[in-house]
């Protein structure tokens, strides 16, 4: 076994063989980290010892005869996500020595199933940022290249994955933040459709976008843990009972009568040629695998950006106005009254970019500029969404870029932070439209960074993008053939 | 120069339901601070609210009610403030689409009925309770998600008592419904009035202010008698009202300025993304309305016509819905109406007053208040009796036909037995029969009442006066 590289149905595979038990690749992951996360700072905090006992306490399971489709198998965990009696502070100071009361519902369905929680990943603060240096805690790297983000805001369970310190990892996806890491160190990112996974226990940043999601290292483990983790919850008035997909129509082995949608608003000249090739490669593939591309509109993409750095800061305004100092969490100390103590705590508690968000959020929806704004953006988002509703009249799936460029270098964006944002601006508008979006790696570039492509399909139709990347993985020889081509 | 005032009300109503608003944690009242409380209520990152569609129903039902226009779809939205008793320093409320949207209260007043027209109903959650202790304060989040039903009136009330009877109607209704308790002790109705002063016939309202913290009807009044003398005298010397906030200070009699216009909160409402917007099909409306009972007035008016009451016992015993099912339910099953509500009004509600119980707590039953009235009505027992043996099924219970039967309690009427007590009677008290003869006619009573002694008040008190005048003639 090499944990390194091995993905989670693999292991799982070999926990029924009996090759391995879950203590012994929970020890091993746990060593790989040991030592490489100085470095990478993927993970914030791993309690090794509660992470070998729930390894043990599967294994024992095991060994009485019971089976669950996660039994044993260890995930890495987004700090924004609840796990009872774990940290959760959403990598920020405000929410220091935070511990979860509870699992969220995504959580407390992979218990069930048998899954063991290792660890807190890294995040940019509140999951806002598309690089992971907007953490209280430091920056995380890019284990391709460790001058290079990992992207956020996920990019500490991207690196973990990638670094072969996690089997697979959750995130969250507000505007790209589980797809745009995972194309940056180059591993499966899959954001469900919006309501199809509980949010309950997910620490919210823009509710009406936010979804939980997976990282992995192959098309087949983001299969595997959307089906764990997805249903309607009575906690989560947003989840949906539409009927889950069939899990055949998600492990496609070609793409015969399907109809891939290549919209022109995605390739725009500063696209990076490299970033383009891959993805043209990519609908080669698909063609080669029996697919039809057609060339496709989404004409109100050019108001993504505007709309979600509307909608996602209003959101958040509301949402993080809880870290007060009252109940739990950072209190700033010599307060003399309420107001101040929100004062004081706030300004330590939160940083920079965090800050800018809450400041953009109140702004927007604020008396006297709500219509101009906050009501426009959501006409918009609108008219975002029926834009792909026609364009899925046309197409059953749409291959697109996740990034215009392959992982940027540490700092090159941090003090611009419209470049910053402008990272999203592929990734976005599945948001806005409640699509789910996966982002599955294609090739390497000349600087041996990771290419990506997104699969983008209808809202509640999983099978239309995990079908269509569970084909092309297959075609390009497997979950790790894609490091083998280049672009 | 004369003035008028022109009043509008926004009334919370606690809402009756089993859990809170948007959690599972109990909505009764009381425990110990913070033992009624989870994540979703207490704002916990990653909680979300799930909406008890009980508290909808029971809103939607207030809307019917009134005659409001119960809307197909209605939203939730979040009000943002910081405020320590606020766990997500957002409440969760409704803004522009609420789920109720008119509708009118009738009222008595000057005489006549009168039509309080509403603005809207909506739907929210309560926030905590802070206290304040010496150099500490502390925050009880039990109240925190409980639902709360805001009653928003047009402003067309025009006097302090004309709001009071508003408020007293209102809590008439929504108890009659069993929508509230409407216990304002425990705070389950609380209030902000909004008030203006103009000179009359003026047709455009004066500069108004809100009127904060009014928690019994009471301070109701006396606020709004303060603050309308308040801005008339403002007026009247020549001054301008400043629109603002104010808050009633109950110990000191005043309302004192909270903030002005300019300090008022920016509330930045917006939809509520983690709810879906509430829909109300014809269906569930129509089942709301046949949960609608029958009102006070309805009930006041069918009191006069089906049991003969007179308007005055009919208000009385329609105020309380519990009494007037009481009244109701005793009334059907006796041949003496009037008697029960003469029962009714005395002894029960005496009773209940002095117990501080309700009808529900104790054991008497309907049918065994129509069978003492019966018995009074067959001069089976009397009236002293009745009343001793109403005490005794009001405390411990009992059935009072086989109570008579139990204590010997049946009136005696012979002439035997009650000539023999007032013979003894005669004899014991010399002085009082000569009180009588010497023309105090009022020692006869004193007479009376020892045949009544003798008799552990049984006699029938008219039989035994008549005896003794017989005896006291010779």
């Amino acid at each position: 076994m090499d944990t390194a590289s091995v993905t989670l149905g693999e292991a799982l595979a070999g926990l029924d063989r009996g090759d391995w038990s879950s203590e012994e690749l929970v020890s091993d992951l746990l060593a790989r980290i040991e030592a490489g996360n100085g470095a990478l700072n993927a993970y914030l905090d791993v309690d090794a010892d509660d992470a070998l006992s729930q390894a043990r306490a599967a294994d024992r399971q095991r060994a009485r005869g019971e089976r669950a489709p996660l039994l044993g198998a260890p995930l890495a965990v987004k700090d924004n996500i609840n796990v009872a009696g774990q940290s959760c502070a959403c990598a920020s100071r405000i929410l220091e020595g935070y511990k979860a009361p509870c699992d969220a519902t995504a959580i407390a369905r992979l218990r069930r199933e048998g899954a063991v929680f290792l660890g807190r990943t890294n995040m940019d603060e509140f999951a806002m940022g598309s690089s992971t240096e907007y953490s209280a805690r430091g920056p995380a790297r890019n284990p391709r290249n460790p001058d290079c983000v990992p992207g956020g805001s996920s990019g500490g369970s991207a690196a973990a994955v990638a670094a072969g310190m996690a089997l697979a990892a959750l995130g969250s996806d507000t505007g790209g933040s589980i797809r745009q890491p995972a194309a940056f160190c180059g591993c499966v990112g899959f954001k469900p459709s919006y309501g199809r996974v509980s949010r309950y226990g997910l620490t919210a940043f823009a509710s009406s976008l936010d979804q939980i999601g997976s990282l992995t290292r192959g098309v087949d483990d983001a299969t595997r843990l959307f089906f764990s983790m997805a249903g309607p919850d009575a906690r989560d008035a947003t989840t949906v009972t539409l009927p889950l997909p069939a899990p055949e129509a998600c492990r496609r082995e070609d793409l015969k009568g399907v109809v891939i949608g290549v919209p022109k608003e995605y390739f725009p000249s500063a696209l990076a040629p490299d970033v383009r090739a891959a993805v043209l490669a990519a609908a080669e593939t698909c063609r080669a695998l029996g697919a039809e591309t057609r060339d496709i509109s989404l004409p109100h993409t050019e108001y993504a950006m505007a709309v979600y750095y509307i909608v996602a800061p209003a959101e958040a305004s509301a949402n993080l106005a809880r870290f007060d100092g009252v109940r739990y969490g950072r209190r700033a100390a010599g307060a003399t009254s309420p107001m101040d103590l929100y004062c004081r705590t706030r300004s330590e508690g939160f940083g920079r970019e965090v800050k800018r968000r809450i400041l953009l959020g109140a702004y927007v929806l604020s008396s006297g500029y709500y219509d101009a704004y906050y009501l426009s953006a959501q006409k918009a988002r609108t008219l975002i969404r029926d834009d792909f509703t026609a364009a899925f009249r046309d197409c059953d799936a749409i291959l697109a870029p996740v990034t215009p460029s392959a992982a940027f270098r540490m700092g090159e964006k941090t003090e611009d932070p419209v470049q910053m944002y402008l990272t999203d601006v592929f990734t976005a508008t599945a948001n806005l439209a409640g699509l789910c979006a996966l982002s599955l790696p294609c090739a390497m570039n000349a600087d041996g960074l990771p290419l990506a492509a997104q699969l983008i399909g209808p809202a509640f139709r999983e099978d239309a993008v995990l079908g269509a990347a569970a084909a092309l993985e297959r075609a390009w020889g497997g979950p790790t053939g894609w490091m083998g081509r280049r672009a | 120069m004369t003035y008028e005032a022109r009043i509008g009300l926004e009334v919370h109503v606690q809402l009756k339901t089993r859990s809170k608003m948007f959690c599972a944690c109990s909505a009764e009242f009381g425990d110990e601070p913070n033992t009624r409380v989870c994540p979703v209520c207490l704002g916990y990152p990653g909680a979300m609210p799930a909406m008890n569609r009980e508290a909808v129903e029971l809103t939607a039902l207030t809307g019917l009610m009134v005659g409001a226009q119960v809307a197909p779809l209605s939203v939730f939205a979040r009000k943002s403030y910081f405020y320590p008793d606020m766990p997500k320093n957002y409440q969760i409320s409704q803004y522009d689409r609420p789920l109720c949207i008119g509708g009118a209260v009738a009222i008595e007043w000057e005489g006549r009925e009168k039509l309080v027209g509403l603005t809207r109903i909506h739907l929210e959650e309560d926030v905590g309770k802070s206290s304040h202790f010496g150099t500490s304060s502390g925050v009880d989040f039990n109240r925190a998600g409980i639902p709360l039903m805001e009653i928003v009136t047009e402003p067309v009330l025009t006097a302090p008592e004309e709001a009071d009877a508003f408020l007293q109607a209102l809590r008439q209704m929504v108890r009659y419904a069993g929508v509230s308790d409407g216990n304002m002790e425990r705070g389950n109705i609380r209030c902000d009035a909004n008030c203006s002063v103009r000179l009359r016939g003026e047709t455009a309202l004066g500069a108004k202010t809100e009127i904060k913290n009014l928690n019994t009807f009471k301070g109701v009044l006396a606020a709004l008698r303060y603050e309308i003398r308040r801005q008339q005298d403002v007026l009247a010397a020549g001054g301008r009202v400043a629109m603002e906030t104010r808050r009633w200070d109950g110990e000191t009699g005043t309302t004192a300025s909270m903030r002005s216009k300019e300090e008022a909160h920016d509330y930045r409402y917006f939809p509520e993304p983690d709810l879906m917007p509430v829909a109300m099909a014809p269906e569930q409306l129509a089942a709301l309305q046949a949960r609608i009972p029958e009102l006070p007035r309805a009930r006041r008016e069918r009191f006069c016509r089906d049991y003969g009451l007179p308007a005055y016992d009919s208000e009385v015993l329609a105020a309380d819905k519990a009494v007037a099912d009481f009244f109701d339910e005793t009334a059907r099953v006796s041949d003496n109406p009037k008697a029960v509500s003469n029962w009714m009004m005395t002894e029960v509600l005496a009773k209940l007053a002095e117990t501080g119980r309700t009808l529900a707590e104790t054991p008497v039953a309907p049918r065994q208040l129509a069978e003492l009235i019966a018995l009074v009505d067959r001069g089976q027992i009397n009236m002293p009796t009745a009343k001793s043996l109403f005490a005794t099924m009001f405390d411990k219970g009992g059935d009072p036909v086989a109570l008579v039967e139990q204590e010997g309690l049946a009136q005696v009427s012979s002439a035997d037995d009650i000539g023999a007590w007032a013979r003894q009677a005669v004899e014991e008290n010399p002085k009082s029969v000569a009180d009588y003869r010497s023309g105090k006619k009022a020692a006869l009573q004193f007479l009376v009442g020892q045949v009544m002694r003798r008799s552990r008040g049984r006699a029938h008190p008219q039989k035994a006066a008549e005896a003794l005048e017989e005896l006291l003639k010779g």
